[in-house]
């Protein structure tokens, strides 16, 4: 009897010394499943925070998808108000969702944006054996017959991965956007996956989700959405080169909660100055097709509005929204 | 052979004392986690990537601790489920269907060996296939858009009817239960809120954990309140334990179907550890037919859902590595770590990396062995733990539950939410409707919903497209063949055939 009671004790001490440390550390939350672009930069700062000596226990990364990190924002907003040790992996696809009003009602002033350290330039690919060489012949494809193409990407419908091949055919002239077919996956990883299937006939997404896959040749890339071909990938011709004048980067940051102290915000914000200035981070830049893109601080804030601003014009623009 | 000297510099990384020590430790520890209700392997591993980083291990250190301690939960589900009829993770729920009958009967201690035996068949095998064709399986994940996974999920859905064989309605109801349930939340394809009645707290939808730890365990403590102990699963006693060889060996050919299954669900992303599980019980009793007793205590009712979820759980490693997407939640959580560690899987990551991969694999290996001693002479080291009197028990089982699904989200709602699936579980037990299809519904039901509306998508809204490549209209007849089957065979076959000799007899 004794004995049995003790052991159910160090069960129970097991158990308990687990779950004590986990309470502690600093937790990071990627609103999308592993392998995706808000894991990746969840994964990579939490590292370095960690390697810098910037928190004093590695950074505890959870996955939390869902309605394009709806579910996220919700639960931050909702259960997490007030939690100074958590961090919130943010891109262009959070303020876009914030300006159609995707949130469910969830506003941009919710949460307090920290900063951006890092731009993933879109890119539009498509498998091995598509014949579509060109972005021109995609575009072409589309305008003859919308439905014979489908986007796959890593966000919901109407979400950022949606908006670049509609910002494209905008600046090809091409305007019923809701002919255009998408279809949202739980992140950049499933969406190349039914691309390479043959399901979907192009996937949208960011460098650094599909970096891997250019690599090994499962995929081939039509066009990077910046002005000037990515350092490392200079092989991948941009949109402006091919004659469409777009450019759509998604840059890559953080947000708290809205009711951690001002002390706590500006800890962060220099943690992750700290962290953009670090050789380790340019050089996972380098290695992941980013672009520098830095702004961290009071400043971030503004220019989040404007983002928000643009962006919810740019959805009525192109019918997102009403 | 270029796989054996891969492999054999896999055991050369792995095998050294310490990391031995972290594989007994994982194992132990994940059998635990495993066991206790309301601690799955989801969890159970990402509690302890902390820990990994605070003890500064390496990353094939990190990798040995963390694979044994999800191969151990894998493992230890089946204990709590076979013992208490309340699975100890969501995978094992299938295992409760016979593995308590055979329980009570008295044959608790050879339902746990050979639940322990088909667990390390099946991840043992599946561990060999990933070797042998991980590349060559990863592109399976290519041949399944949304109109194929759409079609096993209806496949799965269709088979659930014959599940318990008391009433099929019932069955159906719980599953629709489920199916609603799922529905609950933010919807994934426009990201608004559903049934939410303008709570944020439901904007998450359900947790399944949050739902299993509340119709198994949370009920449980009901009817154990109510009947004052006497009709509560609580209390029953392990006897002396043997192995039982004519089982094992009558089960055999079980376990190796099983395998196959279970592998196979877990290379498709998003299926799963407890969709292995669930097929596998499913084409064993189909397999078997009115021969079997299954839902009685039916040895072979409890190898196949233990072989089918361990070889998924190995199975869901492939896509992880050669692809990075996850074939299951706990994978998603080792790809995790294998990112904090500075390793991208992907298709070049058997190129790039082969001392992490074939490091991992030789741990699989390693966590296997170690987990088959420890659940099979060793298992009454755990049951102990569980054979407590019910006066100490059933305070642990509440308070571990409450334990559990707090350190999910860290919100009281999700507590008040498990309290209500007591309650309705309890109800659904009074009225003799089974619980584990309503997990099934609310578990496969999202997914299956996203299927269908990407494929809606792709297709114009053309229903034909379901039904338009040939592993779809294979899954379709499959489908139609598992909800049809029952009920002619139950005209044709007036009388069942004599059970074959060397099964079992009802013990007492």
């Amino acid at each position: 009897m004794n004995k049995t009671s003790i052991r159910t004790a160090l069960g129970g001490a097991v158990l308990a010394m687990t779950l004590g440390g986990n309470a502690y550390a600093t937790e990071c939350i990627a609103p999308a499943d592993a392998g995706g672009g808000w894991d990746f930069t969840c994964r990579q700062i939490g590292k370095l925070l960690y390697d810098l000596k910037l928190v004093d226990q590695p950074v505890q990364v959870t996955n939390m998808a869902g309605a394009g990190g709806g579910v996220a924002y919700t639960h931050v907003v909702t259960k997490r108000n007030e939690d100074a040790d958590l961090i919130v992996a943010a891109s262009s696809a959070t303020t876009t969702r914030l300006a159609q009003n995707a949130y469910a009602g969830m506003t941009a002033d919710q949460v307090r944006f920290v900063g951006a350290i890092g731009g993933d330039p879109g890119v539009i690919v498509v498998a091995k054996d598509s014949p579509f060489q060109t972005l021109g012949d995609l575009v072409e494809a589309i305008k003859a017959d919308p439905a014979s193409v489908t986007f796959a990407g890593g966000s919901a419908a109407g979400g950022f991965d949606h908006l670049k091949p509609l910002m494209v055919l905008k600046a090809a002239g091409f305007t019923d956007f809701a002919s255009v077919k998408y279809i949202g996956l739980d992140g950049g990883a499933e969406a190349i996956t039914q691309t390479i299937g043959g399901f979907t006939q192009a996937m949208t997404g960011d460098m650094s989700e599909i970096s891997g896959f250019i690599k090994s040749g499962d995929v081939r890339a039509l066009a990077v959405l910046t002005a000037e071909p990515v350092p490392g990938f200079e092989e991948i011709p941009t949109a402006k080169s091919q004659g469409f004048d777009v450019e759509v980067v998604n840059w890559r940051g953080l947000y708290v909660p809205k009711g951690i102290s001002d002390e706590a915000f500006n800890g962060w914000a220099e943690k992750l100055q700290t962290v953009a200035d670090s050789a380790e981070w340019k050089q996972i830049m380098a290695d992941n097709g980013l672009a520098p893109f830095t702004k961290v601080g009071g400043d971030f804030q503004g220019w989040i509005d404007g983002v928000v601003a643009d962006t919810t014009q740019l959805s009525k623009d192109i019918g997102v929204i009403q | 052979m270029e796989t054996l000297a891969n492999l054999s510099m896999g055991f050369g990384v792995a095998l050294t004392p310490f990391t031995l020590f972290l594989a007994v430790a994982g194992a132990f520890l994940g059998t635990i986690i495993g066991a206790l209700p309301g601690l799955g392997p989801s969890n159970g591993v990402a509690i302890l990537i902390p820990l990994a980083f605070a003890l500064g291990l390496d990353a094939t250190q990190s990798l040995v601790l963390l694979t044994s301690v999800y191969y151990g939960c894998m493992y230890g589900g089946r204990i709590s489920s076979i013992l208490l009829n309340i699975p100890g993770d969501e995978p094992a729920m299938m295992t409760t269907l016979d593995g308590y009958p055979m329980a009570r009967q008295g044959r608790a201690g050879d339902a746990l060996v050979i639940s322990g035996v088909a667990s390390f068949m099946g991840s043992f095998l599946s561990t060999v296939g990933l070797v042998v064709i991980a590349p060559v399986l990863a592109s399976i994940a290519y041949l399944f858009g949304p109109a194929e996974y759409f079609a096993l999920y209806a496949l799965a859905f269709a088979t659930l009817g014959g599940m318990t064989s008391s009433n099929q309605a019932k069955s159906a109801f719980a599953a629709c239960l489920g199916l609603g349930l799922a529905v609950i939340g933010l919807d994934n394809a426009t990201g608004l809120p559903r049934f939410t009645g303008g709570n944020l707290h439901l904007m998450d939808g359900i947790d399944f954990l949050v739902a299993i730890v509340g119709l198994f365990a949370i009920s449980e403590i009901f009817i154990f309140i109510e009947s004052h102990g006497r009709s509560s699963a609580i209390g029953v006693t392990l006897g002396k334990l043997t192995i039982p060889w004519a089982d094992l060996k009558a089960t055999f050919a079980t376990m190796l179907r099983s395998t196959g299954l279970g592998f196979i669900a877990g290379i498709l992303p998003g299926a799963g550890a407890s969709l292995g599980s669930f097929m596998a019980y499913m084409a064993e009793k189909s397999w078997v037919g009115s021969s079997g007793r299954f839902g009685k205590g039916d040895p072979r009712g409890v190898a196949a859902p233990e072989a089918g979820n361990n070889a998924a759980a190995g199975g869901a490693m492939i896509p992880m590595l050669t692809l990075g997407v996850p074939g299951s939640g706990t994978t998603a959580v080792m790809l995790a770590l294998l990112m904090t560690l500075d390793i991208t899987p992907g298709p070049l990551l058997f190129k790039e990396q082969p001392e992490v991969v074939w490091g991992l694999i030789a741990s699989l290996f390693i966590a296997n062995v170690v987990l088959l001693v420890i659940n099979v002479p060793m298992v009454k080291l755990f049951v102990k733990i569980l054979m407590v009197p019910p006066w100490i028990l059933m305070p642990m089982v509440t308070m571990v539950s409450f334990v559990g699904i707090f350190s999910l989200s860290g919100s009281y709602f999700d507590m008040l939410v498990m309290i209500a699936f007591g309650v309705l579980g309890y109800v659904l037990r009074k009225l003799e409707v089974p619980t584990v299809p309503v997990i099934l519904g609310i578990l496969l039901g999202s997914a299956m919903e996203d299927a269908l509306r990407r494929a809606m998508v792709i297709s114009d809204g053309d229903w034909t497209y379901l039904f338009s490549t040939p592993i779809a209209l294979g899954l379709w007849l499959f489908a139609a063949g598992g909800f049809l089957a029952p009920m002619f065979l139950r005209r044709l076959v007036k009388r069942p055939p004599i059970p074959p000799s060397d099964m079992p007899l009802d013990a007492d």
